[in-house]
């Protein structure tokens, strides 16, 4: 690729990074939530790929990074629900942590913490499923 | 009325591109065209005449909510959709290394 | 409003019918975009941002994903006659007419009771919402969050999340299964 791509998804995937985030931690107050911003994630993880070639990240010949972060983050969001299950009443998916005042950042229970988790599972399925049909492929076509 | 009509012609036309086409890829866009106009179908049912998004915030005057139901049904039907359509693009790469062709005929005739 | 809606879905079923019939198979990609897109602009105007995000990164990256395996193989599709054509024939002979003329009328008979089948839903922009009624008798006390859609995800209807998650996880397997390499030697 020129210099301009390179230059400019050097610049753009940080900001597009860091607006997943964003969007991710404020899914209980504005439109957006886990799903949204896992998904903005995986864009800019894929805008860098694209733009410097596959060994920019020191991406070995197996996904077995992203793996491990994405079956992590569904291991802790099976165990926060199964702990509601374990103290207080005896529900799966009960909201057991202190909800504060209504548009705040902080409140709402376990709802941004289950968006983190979703959000960062789906980002790094997004990004898995990517590289084995896109970059990995040419050891199968071989 | 109409717009019902609509989304069911566009599933009819996802229908003929599975089942006439001789492309696999084609075959994979009719069955995407399928999935999105069941997307469509199920947001307008639930839309309603002069209603708000669904969110409570300070800068809004009292009116009706569009439904949030639907929308968090599709929401999770969009990504199952991702999902399947990266399994068959899968399947159709095994297919082109292993006959060289994408077309389904010669894919019947020739021996493994 | 369903003026506005009808013209972009008269867009999106003629981008349809041109993406099934192009010869190049980059142009039938490009007319899949043309769908992909319109679908955003009417989750935008039915007052559903959350969905009009998810639908265009999807779109986005579904698109690059198919680019990239048509580019490494045979871009045309196959220049073949679909039937036995002998020579000094007319090109509209009978079969042709005798295709075209059951896929009419078969997609007529299928319009007609799908008229049948939605003479009872309400007209459009009046919808009786009887099941989501008591969802949404104050949810923002109930559940704690402003977003209405994302208390319904996460707190009335948690094991649908966590089936999707589920599947998510599956499909990232059978991926991998798929593309696998014949094992080390």
């Amino acid at each position: 690729m020129s210099i301009i791509v390179k230059k400019v998804a050097q610049l753009l995937s940080g900001l597009i990074f860091m607006y997943g985030i964003y969007i991710i931690t404020h899914g209980h107050l504005t439109p957006g939530g886990g799903f949204a911003g896992g998904a903005l994630l995986a864009g800019s993880m894929i805008l860098l790929v694209l733009a410097f070639g596959s060994d920019v990240m020191g991406l070995k010949k197996r996904e077995t990074g992203s793996s491990i972060i994405e079956n992590s983050a569904i291991l802790a969001f099976l165990v926060f629900a199964a702990v509601a299950m374990l103290i207080g009443t005896s529900i799966f998916f009960h909201n057991f942590l202190p909800r504060g005042n209504l548009g705040e950042l902080i409140s709402a229970g376990v709802i941004p913490l289950y968006n983190i988790f979703v959000g960062i599972e789906v980002g790094a399925a997004l990004f898995t499923i990517f590289l084995a049909l896109v970059i990995y492929k040419e050891e199968v076509l071989k | 009325m109409i717009l019902y009509l609509l989304c069911f012609l566009l599933f009819l036309i996802g229908l003929y591109g599975v089942v006439t086409r001789r492309n696999v890829i084609k075959i994979v866009i009719g069955l995407v065209f399928m999935e999105f106009s069941v997307f469509l179908l199920l947001v307008l049912i639930g839309y309603v005449e002069e209603g708000h998004a669904p969110i409570v915030d300070e800068a809004m005057v009292s009116g009706p909510f569009v439904d949030p139901l639907p929308q968090a049904m599709v929401l999770t039907a969009i990504v199952i959709g991702l999902a399947a359509n990266a399994m068959l693009l899968a399947i159709a790469i095994r297919l082109y290394k292993k006959y060289g062709t994408f077309d389904i005929r010669k894919i019947n005739e020739l021996k493994g | 409003m369903e003026a506005i809606l009808t013209i972009i879905l008269i867009f999106m079923i003629l981008g349809a019918i041109y993406s099934l019939h192009a010869k190049d198979l980059l142009s039938a990609l490009v007319s899949m975009g043309i769908v992909g897109y319109g679908l955003v602009i009417c989750f935008l105007l039915l007052k559903a941002p959350d969905l009009a995000i998810v639908q265009i990164l999807v779109e986005t990256i579904t698109l690059v994903i198919m680019v990239s395996v048509v580019l490494d193989s045979t871009r045309y599709e196959l220049k073949e006659k679909p039937a036995i054509r002998h020579e000094g024939e007319p090109f509209i002979n009978s079969r042709y007419v005798g295709n075209i003329f059951i896929g009419v009328l078969v997609a007529l008979v299928l319009l007609y009771t799908y008229q049948f089948a939605i003479e009872d839903l309400t007209r459009f922009g009046e919808h009786v919402m009887r099941m989501s009624g008591t969802y949404l008798e104050d949810p923002a006390n109930q559940t704690g969050s402003a977003n209405m859609v994302t208390g319904v995800l996460f707190d009335y209807r948690g094991y649908d999340t966590l089936g999707e998650a589920t599947i998510l996880v599956t499909a990232v397997v059978g991926v991998l299964t798929v593309l696998r390499l014949k094992g080390k030697k």
